[in-house]
């Protein structure tokens, strides 16, 4: 009877228990999505806090709006066309080298529009350009083009690839030639995903900080930079940061509304793709030269003189002495948020599995909101309730500023803005482990973080990997959030590019410069790689 | 009682996938519960082993209210094996450690007597180094049974066993897992859409319909006296003919025959086509034989399905080894050699005869 009754209350013990572990999931997905995203409400809020900040800045504004308007159509036009041109020419054209012409047209992906400007800059006298010709917003509208349309020309040759190839036959059977089929059946066909390439570029030039700042455009992200160090006026920033992001959203809601009502999927399941038409003579040589010097200018040339700069600065001794310790800082920030961010990342997603329902996706979902916006956004973002638990803190226990000016603001930075980038690779691995293995594992007797650790965390660490390699290379380049909260002597690599750059010692800038671009190119490689075994 | 179910009920969205099931399983028995798919019965082996928490009903495991009274239990603190459709064997893990992974808490050297006993069970010890894809299908089960049994579970569940392996392999299997469960003496409950997997692994059945269990009973008498016209025509073919029952007895075209009593009036006579006897000459020729036509003939290798045209005009089928040979057109005698059914006219709900 005694026995019974133990082993009841112990049931029922346990009954509670789990009872608290199942909400506990949630409730941590839910508390993690709310520190992470729960700073972006400054944003909006700034408006409320000082309706007319702004006034002071007069100019700024309209400087910020014209700017815009130009990178958006030019970039937007640019890309558009180098990318789609690219996909098609290799989706439907085959010529000795295709094969590998197919993936150095993703190089760019590598080069941050800095350094690239920092060539651009270094070597315009050289080519005969001019400095002012470089400084122009038509300079800016060129180097984003060549360092974004990649985004672009990924998404569009995968579209052209997974277009049956019956249907450009049947454009052909009613008499059009090959070139018009492209043009008015393939392109429209991809239009979503065309848009789509081009809606992520263009976010991507108006997140930029260091290239407009470089170049002396005066975007958004200029103008928080402008506003911030030189006025000091939080509320000011913010409200730049929410127009911008006003204007990125907007974008994406562009694009979404494009699709429209017509649908774009295959009908036909068994999509054969069609097969390319053999080139030969000139134009085979055109469609080798063309992509092959684009992706010269845009990374091999950059390479080389980066490596010579390099070079006459360590013999010069031009070399800054902070080179050093600037290096040391990028390695400690990028391999830390490495773990914080994945870390993060595996919570959520672990956590919205673990415990499915509305409270956990839309956990996941506001997590993950930061991708896209611009570090500066970010930043000034993420500043203003740190510095707030900062006082409060230093109040209540006096113990001086902890989290602004310290490293700790640069990780919660680092983690609105490329959770999202962790999360998509960690939750497609888990994704592909079947439920069925966690069910195993917890009818065997283990918990469920005893499953994360014993089942999942071994069977997803190339995800894992993909992740923490992606979030390293992303920090590594990351310039207007360190910029705007590193801690004094915090520099990074990413800070002396920026900084010796405008101070014209292309020198000096050029060992750093190299270093980010040769890490850069770890991920690209990685992601070459995966799609061809993929292809394959 | 290894395993007690009571009115449980399990809703999603505005289907009841589990309308109120009672089911209990004696230790040691072999039990499965049979139905169409969508009939709730994955539903109800995930609500046993936790992956699901009913919405009213109760439920003990080896003695213990796991659900229904206070918050369920997890699934972990269950005592439960479960065999998974897709075997589920974690594939970064060798057979041995797949075997052991339930065995964390016991000291290594107790674990790994476990694990090769568990291994020897179901004839897999030299394949304890290998990792679960260079196995073939029947080993990958063979493992997860043997990782299911390993913990010695109050007891085993098998969600659908063997729909992944080929037909051959199957019945081997079938013959496998039974013997190593009572060599186990373990208690086990299958679901399954297979009738025959059912009928001729499970000590009982459990026949479930739209989230009810419609009979439950040995194989025998699920088969041979179903309660409604649908686990009739579910378990197997069957020919239903008008008839009369008084008095223990039932009395059709075909003849006369004993039933239960508490059957009067009206009823359908049901009789499997295995107990309809065709025959020729003058053997055959007596009064409980009746004429018949030959209309059709299917033959299956195994045996044959011949269509028989009786004097009323009615059709009815009869399966017999594949020999003799009819053919249509031939003039045979019909009989009835086998158990006999009678069911209400009233139960007849939505099924087509």
């Amino acid at each position: 009877m005694e026995v019974s009754t133990a082993v009841r209350g112990g049931v029922g013990a346990a009954a509670r228990r789990s009872r608290r572990r199942v909400d506990g999931w949630t409730v941590t997905t839910v508390v993690v999505a709310l520190l992470v995203a729960g700073p972006l409400l400054v944003l909006p809020a700034s408006f409320i806090a000082s309706p007319d900040a702004l006034a002071d800045f007069k100019g700024l504004l309209p400087n910020a709006l014209r700017a815009t308007a130009v990178l958006i159509v030019g970039v937007g036009v640019g890309t558009l066309v180098l990318g789609t041109g690219l996909a098609a020419l290799v989706s439907f054209c085959d010529f000795p080298g295709r094969r590998w012409i197919e993936w150095a047209i993703v190089l760019p992906l590598a080069m941050p529009g800095y350094v690239f400007t920092l060539f651009a800059l270094g070597t315009a006298d050289d080519v005969g350009l001019g400095l002012a010709t470089v400084r122009s917003s038509l300079g800016a509208v060129v180097i984003f083009t060549l360092v974004l349309y990649p985004y672009v020309y990924l998404l569009a040759r995968t579209a052209f690839l997974s277009q049956a190839g019956d249907l450009m036959e049947a454009a052909r059977g009613l008499g059009l030639s090959r070139g018009r089929a492209i043009l008015r059946v393939a392109v429209p066909m991809a239009r979503p995903a065309i848009l789509g390439g081009v809606a992520l570029a263009l976010m991507e030039a108006l997140a930029d900080f260091g290239t407009v700042n470089l170049l002396g455009v005066q975007t958004f992200t200029n103008a928080i930079y402008k506003v911030w160090f030189g006025a000091f006026d939080r509320d000011a920033a913010l409200q730049l940061g929410t127009m911008l992001v006003s204007v990125t959203l907007l974008l994406l809601l562009l694009e979404r509304a494009s699709r429209g009502r017509a649908r774009y999927g295959q009908a036909s399941s068994s999509a054969r793709a069609q097969p390319p038409v053999r080139l030969r003579g000139p134009a085979a040589a055109a469609a080798l030269i063309g992509p092959l010097l684009l992706v010269a200018l845009v990374v091999g040339a950059p390479l080389v003189q980066l490596a010579a700069w390099s070079i006459d600065s360590i013999r010069d001794g031009l070399l800054a002495p902070e080179f050093a310790l600037a290096a040391r800082n990028s390695l400690m920030l990028a391999g830390m948020s490495i773990v914080i961010v994945a870390a993060v990342a595996l919570l959520l997603a672990y956590g919205r599995r673990a415990s499915p329902s509305r409270s956990s996706a839309a956990a996941v979902r506001v997590a993950t909101i930061g991708y896209g916006l611009p570090g500066s956004v970010v930043a000034v973002a993420v500043i203003v309730p740190l510095g707030w638990l900062d006082h409060r803190l230093d109040d209540a226990a006096g113990i001086g500023l902890l989290l602004t000016g310290t490293v700790i603001g640069l990780f919660v930075a680092y983690t609105v803005r490329f959770l999202a980038l962790a999360f998509q690779s960690v939750d497609t691995g888990l994704e592909r482990v079947p439920r069925s293995l966690d069910e195993a594992a917890r009818g065997l007797g283990s918990d469920r973080l005893d499953v994360l650790a014993r089942v999942h965390v071994p069977l997803i660490a190339p995800a894992l990997l993909t992740a923490g390699l992606l979030v390293f290379t992303e920090v590594m380049k990351e310039l207007p959030a360190t910029l705007l909260l590193r801690p004094l002597g915090g520099d990074t690599l990413a800070i002396a590019v920026w900084q010796a750059t405008t101070e014209s010692l292309y020198e000096t800038a050029a060992l750093p410069a190299l270093l980010i671009v040769l890490v850069g190119l770890i991920p690209v490689g990685v992601l070459i790689r995966l799609s061809r075994r993929a292809a394959a | 009682m290894s395993v007690r179910v009571t009115g449980v009920e399990k809703h999603f969205g505005d289907t009841r996938a589990v309308a109120g099931v009672t089911l209990e399983l004696a230790e040691g028995e072999i039990a499965a519960v049979l139905g169409p798919s969508g009939c709730g019965k994955t539903t109800l082996l995930r609500l046993i082993a936790g992956f699901e928490a009913p919405d009213a009903g109760e439920i003990e495991v080896g003695g213990d209210v796991v659900a229904g009274r206070g918050a369920p239990v997890p699934p972990e603190k269950r005592r439960i094996g479960m065999v998974f459709q897709d075997y589920a064997l974690f594939p970064h893990l060798k057979v041995d450690a797949n075997v052991g992974f339930g065995l964390s808490r016991l000291s290594s050297s107790e674990r790994r007597v476990l694990t090769a006993r568990a291994l020897e069970l179901v004839g897999l010890a030299h394949k304890a180094g290998s990792y679960p894809h260079e196995l073939s299908g029947g080993e990958r089960q063979r493992v997860a049974l043997a990782r299911a049994l390993a913990p010695k579970p109050e007891v085993v569940l098998l969600d659908e066993p063997f729909s992944s392996l080929d037909a051959t392999l199957r019945a081997d299997l079938r013959r496998d897992v039974e013997k190593i469960l009572r060599e186990a003496k373990a208690t086990a409950l299958l679901v399954t859409h297979d009738q025959e997997e059912a009928l001729s692994l499970a000590d009982r059945v459990a026949v479930m319909r739209d989230g009810v269990i419609r009979q439950d009973g040995t194989p025998e008498e699920v088969y041979g006296r179903p309660t409604d016209h649908w686990v009739t025509s579910f378990l197997g073919d069957a020919e239903v003919l008008p008839g009369t029952a008084a008095g223990g007895a039932v009395e059709c075209e075909l003849g006369r025959f004993p039933i239960p009593a508490e059957i009067e009036g009206e009823v359908d006579v049901v009789i499997r086509p295995e107990s309809v006897a065709l025959g020729q000459g003058r053997a055959v020729r007596s009064e409980r034989t009746y004429d018949g036509l030959v209309v059709a003939r299917e033959y299956y290798g195994h045996d044959q399905l011949v269509t028989v045209e009786l004097e009323s005009g009615r059709k009815v089928r009869s399966r017999s080894i594949g020999f003799p040979i009819w053919h249509p057109g031939d003039h045979v005698r019909v009989w009835v050699d086998g158990p006999v059914n009678a069911l209400r006219r009233d139960s007849r709900d939505k099924v087509v005869t």
